[in-house]
């Protein structure tokens, strides 16, 4: 395996650093919530880690086109990391959402279009991975994660639309919550400063765990190589 | 005047949970890349004695 980039140790540095700083504008820069308290915090870090799952599925959608169109290994293994990071950042907004949940709509989970689009998208993500891991053909295996995180993308735009298509309890960040919302708040400056700063830290954090992660999956394909000279 | 609910159990659990789920999946890519990486020598090693037993 060739050396870690010098770049990577800088991604890896960056990271900690803008992690470091959004988590101290979480705790001590943006002012309490009024109404909600100091569960509203929770807010800053479960929309980023939403940002990021869809992220990672977008990207994993992409890269399935790519695969496609050049069947180059190198993009299945940015659509599988792209999946894999996706899904754990998927399931920190799922229950952070639902911890949020519990003192300000009074229960940990509603089968609201936004929390019931959200769990079909992270049951969808799963199964990539679970039926992926039933295949034992690279090639095979790749051309289907290529063709599945392209058709289940269709689950994003969904969910991320939900609570401006249907009615729903979930507040909206970013345009007009539906009347029935509960929990929704006005940002301050302060409060605008560290949501923006916080999708930035989590975006950094995501180019850098995918990288890490491809590296990963090219070390994967090495030791396979390795034991089919041994082998056959 | 009342004051902002006491919520802050909560806000302790969701960063628990943000930092927990984050430095669980760091580890898992550590220690699957040692494992690959111990691994991958391993199989060198084979691959080295393989071919100095055919010359």
């Amino acid at each position: 395996m060739e050396k870690k980039p010098v770049l990577l140790t800088v991604l890896d540095v960056l990271t900690a650093a803008v992690f470091i700083l959004a988590s101290g504008m979480v705790f001590l820069y943006a002012p309490m919530e009024a109404v909600m308290g100091w569960v509203q915090k929770v807010f800053y870090f479960h929309v980023s880690a939403g940002w990021v799952g869809m992220l990672g599925f977008l990207v994993a959608a992409v890269a399935g086109i790519a695969y496609l169109r050049s069947k180059h290994q190198k993009w299945d293994d940015v659509g599988v990391a792209g999946v894999e990071i996706g899904l754990i950042f998927m399931l920190i907004n799922i229950i952070t959402g639902a911890i949020w949940a519990r003192p300000i709509w009074n229960t940990w989970w509603t089968w609201d279009p936004r929390l019931t689009t959200a769990t079909i998208m992270e049951l969808v993500y799963a199964a990539y991975l679970m039926l992926r891991s039933g295949i034992d053909d690279s090639e095979k295996r790749a051309r289907f994660g290529a063709i599945y995180a392209i058709i289940g993308f269709a689950s994003v735009p969904l969910t991320f639309a939900s609570i401006r298509l249907f009615r729903t309890i979930h507040p909206v960040v970013i345009g007009s919550s539906d009347p029935s919302a509960v929990g929704a708040f006005d940002m301050s400056a302060r409060m605008s400063q560290t949501f923006f700063f916080s999708l930035f830290a989590f975006s950094i954090l995501f180019a850098d765990l995918l990288w890490h992660r491809i590296r990963l999956s090219k070390l994967e394909e090495q030791v396979d190589q390795l034991k089919m000279e041994l082998y056959q | 005047m009342v004051g902002p609910a006491d919520t802050y159990s909560y806000m302790i659990a969701g960063y628990v949970v943000i930092f927990g789920v984050i430095l669980a999946y760091l580890g898992s890519l550590v220690v699957r890349w040692r494992s690959l990486q111990r691994e991958k020598t391993m199989l060198e090693q084979i691959e080295e004695k393989d071919m100095g037993t055919d010359h």
